[in-house]
């Protein structure tokens, strides 16, 4: 298929229609208004999608949640502010195992905060956000394209492990426009068969889906239960990228946009013979904590860099331990950092240190 | 011609995004790497846009520009905003027509190009922008005026076609003005 210019909010929406999304509901927050308004126009032309602004953020979600107890592939979209409304939902949706994919492209907090970029809701996406101690899996995308597809996989891994999937954008790239592809649209109709859906019991014995259970050994079993499932997730769905880190003295660890800076900035330095290179986490939760171990064999100086005062650098640190130091950037608020501010951290880092 | 940048900015109706978005599309149609990053503040509301694209050989890192390679400026606030945001050597083209002031800095080229002029000239007074993009175009090579009129094209291809002939004139016009100038 030909190369499209799109806007990255547009590219989610087209993404999310050819992953085989039916419904959609949310309600508007800047910066993500580009997103529903380009879904409501898609799935007009859709006969079998529903689309619905609806009149808040809590009634968003909970209609996410009856259309997922259907069997529909569903998705809801908000920034930062919005995100934190719809956290009861999601924790609903958790006690009854219902996937969905949650879109935050998140902007400066806390409170009401701003429209500018920032990547402060990384604690809140990766720890869960609502109560009761639930996961959620998170991708962090760093391209137009890496959009289409980590927006495609969101829906399996929702489908898949029955749970709640963020996808983790932030004001620039949901904002920004670049070349993308789509792959064919998938036809909801050939998704495999959902063998819990709450869809008629014609013929059947009828099903029950609920997050209430009284009875703490019954509560307890179901935790157990969910906690097996993380765990089988991190053993099996950890992704991230690798950019040169092979004779690298220090590895720059950022995801999302903070990625995309820090590989120009790791491409600076490189150009003067300084040893940087990249280490990208895609999934948040589950962090690729091992792979990042696995570096400080030969890696002994990390660079976390972040769009925030300092969220995901304690992942980094849980991961690795004693074995490597680590060292951490960041600027929250809003503020993007320039490739050259980065660059200039990594050399800091490397002449401070004698490295 | 490694990592450009190129800041578009002016009133809100100018076409000032329109003029991002053909760039960004013409730098894509030539397999470049391109982002067209648009100005999303509140100031959106106030009447002014802006906007930056990035057109590079290689990834794009970052698609803000804290300082520019060029900028098209249509109105006196966007030469006031982004006056000192523009590298050494940079060129800035200006609406001739509606920027009343001139850059006080002597670091950078200056094209002032009477694009209301041309474009009223041609009967397509909304072509200002179509002017500015041709002008811009063919003094930077930035990418080719082929692929520029090509985007053109696909960009307005539910306009119609008389739309498309006449933006495509004023792009050609703006190149042709600049030819002029720096022939003299």
């Amino acid at each position: 298929m030909t190369k499209q210019l799109m806007r990255g909010s547009h590219a989610i929406a087209e993404a999310a229609t050819r992953a085989g999304c039916r419904f959609f509901a949310g309600y508007p927050i800047t910066p993500q208004n580009e997103l529903p308004e380009y879904m409501s126009k898609r799935f007009a032309e859709l006969e079998d999608a529903t689309f619905i602004q609806a009149e808040s953020e809590l009634a968003a979600i909970n209609m996410v949640m009856g259309a997922s107890m259907a069997g529909l592939r569903a998705m809801t979209s908000s920034s930062s502010p919005g995100i934190s409304l719809k956290q009861e939902g999601i924790s609903y949706m958790a006690g009854m195992e219902l996937p969905a994919v949650v879109v935050n492209i998140m902007r400066g907090g806390p409170g009401l905060g701003n429209i500018a970029p920032t990547q402060q809701d990384y604690f809140q996406a990766t720890r869960g956000g609502g109560h009761g101690g639930y996961r959620t899996i998170v991708l962090a995308p760093y391209s137009g394209q890496e959009l289409v597809t980590l927006t495609m996989k969101a829906f399996d891994l929702a489908d898949a492990y029955r749970m709640s999937v963020i996808l983790l954008g932030d004001g620039l790239i949901g904002q920004m426009m670049e070349p993308v592809t789509f792959p064919d649209p998938i036809d909801p109709a050939t998704l495999p068969e959902k063998d819990w859906v709450l869809d008629g019991a014609r013929g059947r014995n009828s099903r029950f889906i609920a997050s209430l259970r009284l009875d703490p050994v019954q509560m307890e079993q179901f935790n157990w239960k969910l906690a097996r499932k993380y765990a089988a997730i991190c053993e099996r769905e950890t992704e991230h990228e690798s950019y040169l880190l092979d004779d690298a003295i220090v590895a720059v660890v950022a995801f999302g946009t903070a990625a995309r800076i820090a590989k120009g900035a790791v491409n600076q330095v490189r150009k003067v013979g300084l040893k940087a290179g990249l280490f990208r986490p895609i999934t948040l939760w589950p962090f690729p904590g091992k792979e990042l171990r696995a570096l400080t064999h030969t890696i002994k100086n990390l660079l976390v860099f972040e769009m925030n005062f300092g969220q995901m650098v304690e992942d980094v640190k849980i991961s690795v331990g004693e074995q490597a130091t680590v060292h951490f950037h960041g600027r929250p608020g809003g503020i993007i950092s320039t490739p050259h501010d980065i660059a200039a951290a990594i050399t800091k880092l490397i002449y401070r240190n004698e490295l | 011609m490694g990592i450009t940048k190129t800041i578009f900015s002016g009133f809100g109706g100018q076409g000032v995004l329109m003029m991002g978005y053909v760039l960004a599309t013409s730098g894509m149609h030539e397999d470049k790497h391109v982002t067209f990053l648009p100005s999303y503040g509140a100031e959106v509301r106030g009447g002014t846009a802006n906007c930056t694209v990035t057109v590079s050989d290689e990834p794009i890192a970052s698609p803000v520009a804290s300082f520019s390679d060029f900028a098209v400026l249509m109105n006196t606030p966007s030469l006031i905003r982004f006056e000192t945001r523009i590298k050494t050597e940079g060129i800035v083209f200006l609406n001739g027509d509606l920027v009343e002031l001139r850059p006080k800095r002597r670091d950078i080229q200056v094209v002032a190009i009477p694009a209301n002029s041309i474009a009223e000239r041609l009967g397509n007074v909304r072509g200002a922008n179509m002017v500015m993009i041709g002008a811009l175009v063919q003094k930077t090579g930035l990418v080719s005026l082929k692929s520029v009129i090509k985007s053109v094209k696909s960009v307005f291809e539910t306009k119609g076609s008389k739309v498309q002939k006449m933006n495509t004139l004023a792009i050609k016009e703006g190149a042709a003005f600049v030819n002029g100038v720096s022939g003299s």
